[in-house]
């Protein structure tokens, strides 16, 4: 921080104003013509990092079924109880699925506790930033839109491996 | 017949000038969004119409639908009363700024503005104390502490700068010894333009006409951190679509009265000797004086997203200690230069 300058300090050219002003002038031409940062936004769509937490969604495996054992620790962590599971048995190798999972997108607050409690990377946070509903039953996310295959959330999967 | 005619030529020039004039307030707001988005990086307006041109539009009919709000412990009459003076003063000084020289068209000679009155700069000066009177009633009707704040800011601003304003512009009339705008456009033929001759006092009357209109860097009367909204705090809908309308038609006004008395007002350097027709040369002066006051518009905008507000006591300070006295030496100096080289 360069030392405050009173107004005693100022040079003769300073108190004048006015080549002050013209310097900030200067700058604030020379801003306008910077390129621009602005994306516009529907045309133009922010593709975000593996490190963005949007959407959770649970991870489809390639056989088309999901990874999720039911264990309940995600909405147990779930600060904003937005997580409804009911396990059940199933014949597989993993021997417990769920037969409801649910998750209402209008308490959903993206902090990424159930992924980071989840002992099979079966929810993660997707890239997926556009959530809108036209009423609150349709905001309750049920196991039909919340399984998503595997290829399209590698990247965080892989994120969180290296980083969680 | 040739009272009819006459009076259907003033109606035509007073319908065009009010066209042109709503169209560049509507497209000066634009501009000014336009303007601060480029200086901030962004983009600006861009969705309605081609680049976002018709958001003025949009603008408007949004206002026009919002619900007319008057608080219930304000003097009802005068609230609605305060943006019509507003509106008013602001369309109403327009009348004696000449925008082109005399241009002679089937036989008869027309004067490009709509009143070549011979007190023209008085009435103008008139006329804009008379937008005190606005600012002031919209602050004190509206039973709200920050809106009398804002109304008597502005009296108080608008009052110590007229003073400076005032000796600045009888630094231009001692010069053309005259107070008809077109006779003082006419004195500055060539490069005689009275920015070059007395440039203090075109600095004078910059920074006036910038309290004058309540722009940054003296939009104190509308401080928002401040005063909310300042005087228009309490006015909604079209009440306040008077209010933004007024401010821009200002900006106008100040603009033009800005290149009327230094900068030349419709002359364009030499352009007679150029021996173009008589048409050519007159359409080249009238966009000369719109290029004119384009670019003291663009000042306008730019120096209000470059410089931050003055507190209200360094306003005060500027008007009376620096201001004041500089447009005193400029008047001084203006009349030296009579004295000694007899221009």
């Amino acid at each position: 921080m360069p030392e405050k300058k009173r107004e005693k300090d100022l040079t003769i050219a300073e108190k004048l104003y006015i080549p002050e002003i013209v310097k900030g002038l200067g700058l604030t031409l020379k801003s306008m013509f910077r390129p621009k940062f602005t994306m516009e936004y529907p045309e133009v769509k922010f593709i975000p990092p593996a490190s963005y937490r949007g959407r959770p969604v649970l991870v489809q495996e390639e056989s088309g079924t999901e990874r999720c054992v039911a264990c309940g620790l995600c909405s147990r962590v779930c600060p904003s109880l937005a997580i409804e599971v009911q396990a059940s048995e199933t014949s597989l190798e993993k021997e417990r699925y769920p037969v409801k999972f649910e998750i209402n997108m209008l308490r959903c607050i993206f902090c990424g506790f159930c992924e980071e409690v989840c002992p099979e990377e079966a929810i993660v946070m997707s890239k997926d930033y556009e959530l809108v509903f036209r009423d609150r039953s349709e905001a309750i996310y049920g196991k039909d839109k919340l399984m998503v295959p595997i290829r399209q959330v590698e990247d965080r999967i892989e994120f969180l491996r290296n980083f969680k | 017949m040739e009272l009819l005619i006459q009076a259907g030529i003033a109606l035509a020039k007073i319908l065009i000038v009010i066209t042109v004039m709503l169209l560049t307030v509507s497209y000066l707001v634009y501009f000014e969004r336009k303007i601060s988005a480029w200086i901030q990086n962004r983009r600006g307006p861009n969705r309605v119409g081609w680049y976002g041109a018709l958001q003025p539009f949009a603008d408007v009919f949004k206002l026009l639908l919002k619900e007319d709000i008057v608080p219930s412990n304000a003097n009802k009459f005068i609230h609605s009363l305060a943006p019509f003076i507003t509106l008013f003063v602001s369309f109403a000084t327009y009348a004696v700024i000449p925008f082109g020289p005399d241009i002679k068209l089937f036989g008869r000679t027309i004067q490009l503005a709509l009143a070549d009155v011979n007190i023209g700069v008085l009435y103008v000066l008139a006329l804009t104390s008379l937008g005190v009177y606005g600012l002031t009633f919209a602050g004190w009707s509206s039973g709200s502490k920050y809106s009398l704040l804002g109304g008597i800011r502005s009296s108080a601003q608008m009052i110590s700068y007229e003073v400076s304003m005032g000796f600045s512009i009888a630094g231009v009339i001692l010069l053309s010894e005259s107070l008809r705008p077109m006779a003082i456009v006419e004195s500055q033929y060539g490069f005689m333009w009275n920015a070059l001759i007395q440039p203090i006092g075109f600095i004078t009357i910059v920074v006036s006409a910038f309290a004058e209109t309540n722009r940054l860097p003296f939009d104190l009367p509308e401080a928002e951190p401040e005063l909310v909204g300042g005087y228009h705090t309490e006015y909604s809908s079209m009440k306040f679509a008077g209010f933004f309308l007024a401010e821009y038609a200002n900006m106008i006004i100040a603009s033009a009265m800005i290149v009327t008395l230094y900068l030349g007002g419709w002359q364009f350097p030499y352009i007679d000797k150029f021996g173009l027709s008589m048409g050519l040369t007159a359409g080249i002066q009238v966009l000369s004086f719109l290029l004119k006051m384009a670019l003291v518009l663009f000042f306008f905008i730019w120096v209000r997203w470059s410089i931050p507000r003055f507190r209200y006591d360094q306003l005060m300070n500027l008007g009376w200690k620096v201001m004041f006295p500089l447009s005193l030496l400029n008047l001084i100096w203006v009349a030296a230069l009579i004295m000694i080289f007899n221009i």
